[in-house]
């Protein structure tokens, strides 16, 4: 599988900080699996994928006051992948945005924190999803909308790889480069796996980063569980813009027996399962952790 | 170059008018202008349109607020998403296409942006119906008002002529929430007793009294209504025409009312009689339980061909004609003797 790397690396992530997203990044992958268990399924596979890029955003770069979420000048997110929405929630719960007892309530009937979400619901929410390609067209508006009424607002929008599958997507796409939105920044999970399987074994989407340069977007590429990678690529996305990061991510990401396995796109599990899944989300942030380690002692 | 192609209403006015329109465009221009006013008064509103500017009104605003005004290409999915996003900034946007396209290529936009978002942006869907009849079936929108009527929250608005467009207009800036604006061609001729009369969004108004039966109509077939009721009186039938411009929500107790005292009622419409007002009105009488007489005139499960929009309404059988046809039918009255001794005159 081609992997992306990020040309030019700079070392813009502190170790401690780079520490803390590793436990940010933890805490909220073991709200995820817990929900799931909780309510008996979720999108896990997806929340799991997009967690990384997530936590990179929401910690590091959207300029978003959690007292004054109704700020108009902020920066907004949009999840084009709105079956993203319980990966979204956790995140929003580390950054203070909504509180673990509004997740406990995650997949109740008529709760507001459920599969797909909805701006008038939940604060914090920017726009209703969950039908897919519709959020780039959005946050296009917004970064119009922003521009019209000069504000300095960033708007970033998460699309799941199986949206570039959506004309819709591509509409978007040419009508932000046509508008030079410089501050509008696309992030597509690439995690290679739809419902019925591997993109580039069903309908392949590759080059993709060729489709979206051909579309007038500036294109960065990165491994999108790396927090320096991520780092560095939102870094170097603002203000220059439209530009889209291309996440190469792990479906069930943090996982292992959820990890690449399209039937985890939406799953339940058992106590049984949850022991296991929490048991190898600690393993592998263990292991990201001392990889670090030794890293840094290689580097001294 | 000669003055006569300079002034040739296709150069000045987009492709979609012919010749024989021409004198009556200043009309339909008036909800042109009222946008700019509105534009004037308003710095929230913009307006959002997919390549189809020219023909639709939309230029006026462009030449006074050019950075107000967006052309996202014809892309319509993606011109409904973005005045979501654009009304979730705070912004007012007015979105204008041809209606077949505003609503069935981007109706799951629609839906789910405008309606289920309850975003605050207006949907203009101009050439609705035959009005741009020479288009033929794929131009033709029979079906956008089935579709509309069934989102939860969604204002429907059907002017019947260039000033009341205006006003709508300026009534649907005003209101909060999504808007959609039917309109037809811009000719049908305004009256300009009615200039400035205000538009309240949901009553029905009364443009003919009557009392043996009721036509309701919108949009264009409201001045065939009232003209096929002027004739029935002659033929002793008293007619009341009501013009329902606002579809959603539904004057529902002027409806029933009509029902009541009248006990006839023609739906009119130029729009298929599936899903428009013809179900409207059947819906709300039947559930209240009032035992009346109902004819459904519109597009009949079928698409219209190719024409001009007067023949395709005479095909069809929603034009003034067949209204008058139907009244008579309904009431059980025989039409007048033709008028035969002419050559003794």
């Amino acid at each position: 599988m081609r992997r992306y790397t990020v040309d030019a690396m700079v070392a813009a992530l502190s170790s401690s900080e780079h520490r803390r997203l590793l436990a940010v990044s933890l805490r909220a992958r073991e709200r995820v699996v817990r929900a799931v268990f909780r309510s008996g399924s979720g999108h896990v596979g997806a929340a799991l994928s997009q967690c990384d890029a997530l936590v990179a955003l929401y910690e590091r770069h959207l300029r978003l006051d959690p007292a004054r979420l109704d700020d108009p000048a902020r920066d907004r997110f949009v999840l084009s992948k709105g079956h993203g929405g319980l990966g979204l929630a956790a995140v929003l719960v580390e950054r203070g945005i909504l509180t673990q007892g509004q997740l406990d309530s995650f997949g109740e009937s008529a709760s507001p924190i459920g599969m797909h979400m909805d701006h008038r619901k939940v604060a914090g929410i920017e726009a209703a999803t969950g039908s897919l390609g519709h959020g780039l067209g959005i946050a296009v508006g917004m970064a119009l909308g922003a521009r019209v009424q000069r504000w300095s607002s960033r708007v970033y929008c998460l699309l799941s790889d199986g949206e570039c599958y959506e004309g819709s997507t591509w509409e978007a796409a040419l009508c932000a480069s046509a508008s030079k939105l410089r501050s509008l920044c696309a992030i597509v999970d690439r995690n290679r796996l739809t419902m019925d399987g591997w993109t580039e074994r069903e309908v392949p989407l590759e080059p993709l980063a060729d489709k979206w340069k051909s579309f007038g977007w500036r294109v960065l590429a990165c491994d999108g569980h790396d927090f320096a990678a991520l780092d560095e690529c939102f870094a170097r996305a603002k203000d220059d813009g439209p530009a889209v990061i291309i996440a190469e991510t792990v479906k069930g990401k943090g996982v292992s027996f959820m990890e690449n396995k399209p039937e985890w796109h939406y799953g339940a599990i058992d106590s049984a399962k949850l022991d296991e899944a929490l048991a190898s989300l600690r393993a592998q942030h263990d292991a990201e952790t001392r990889a670090l380690d030794a890293r840094e002692r290689g580097a001294s | 170059m000669s003055d006569s192609s300079d002034q040739s209403p296709s150069k000045v006015r987009g492709f979609t008018w012919t010749v024989g329109d021409h004198a009556l465009l200043s009309d339909s221009d008036a909800w042109g202008e009222a946008l700019v006013e509105a534009g004037r008064a308003d710095p929230r509103i913009v307006t959002v349109t997919a390549d189809l500017g020219e023909t639709t009104r939309l230029q006026a605003f462009k030449r006074a607020f050019a950075e107000r005004a967006i052309n996202v290409g014809i892309a319509e999915q993606n011109l409904v998403a973005v005045a979501a996003g654009l009304a979730a900034t705070g912004l007012i946007p007015v979105v204008c296409t041809y209606a077949t396209f505003a609503v069935l290529r981007a109706a799951e936009f629609v839906r789910t942006d405008l309606g289920y978002g309850q975003r605050n942006v207006k949907l203009i869907g101009t050439l609705a119906g035959v009005a741009y009849g020479q288009g033929g079936p794929s131009h033709h929108a029979a079906e956008d008002l089935a579709l509309l009527r069934a989102i939860p929250g969604l204002v429907i608005l059907a002017p019947s002529d260039g000033y009341e467009m205006a006003a709508a207009l300026r009534a649907a800036v005003a209101h909060e929430g999504p808007v959609y604006l039917r309109w037809g061609r811009g000719t049908e001729r305004a009256d300009p007793a009615r200039r400035d009369r205000p538009f309240v969004i949901g009553p029905i108004e009364e443009r003919h009294p009557g009392a043996d039966v009721t036509v309701l109509a919108y949009g264009p077939t409201v001045q065939e209504a009232e003209r096929a009721a002027r004739r029935a009186l002659s033929a002793g039938v008293s007619t009341r025409v009501l013009a329902v411009p606002t579809l959603a929500p539904l004057d529902r107790a002027t409806i029933l009312r009509a029902a009541r005292e009248t006990r006839r009622l023609i739906t009119v419409e130029d729009h298929s009689i599936i899903g428009g007002l013809g179900s409207a009105v059947a819906e709300t009488v039947a559930r209240a339980g009032i035992a009346v007489r109902i004819a459904a005139l519109g597009h009949r499960e079928r698409f219209l061909p190719m024409g001009v929009p007067e023949d395709l309404m005479a095909i069809g059988g929603f034009d003034e004609d067949a209204i008058y046809e139907e009244i008579l039918r309904i009431c059980r009255v025989d039409p007048p003797a033709p008028d035969d001794d002419w050559e003794d005159r």
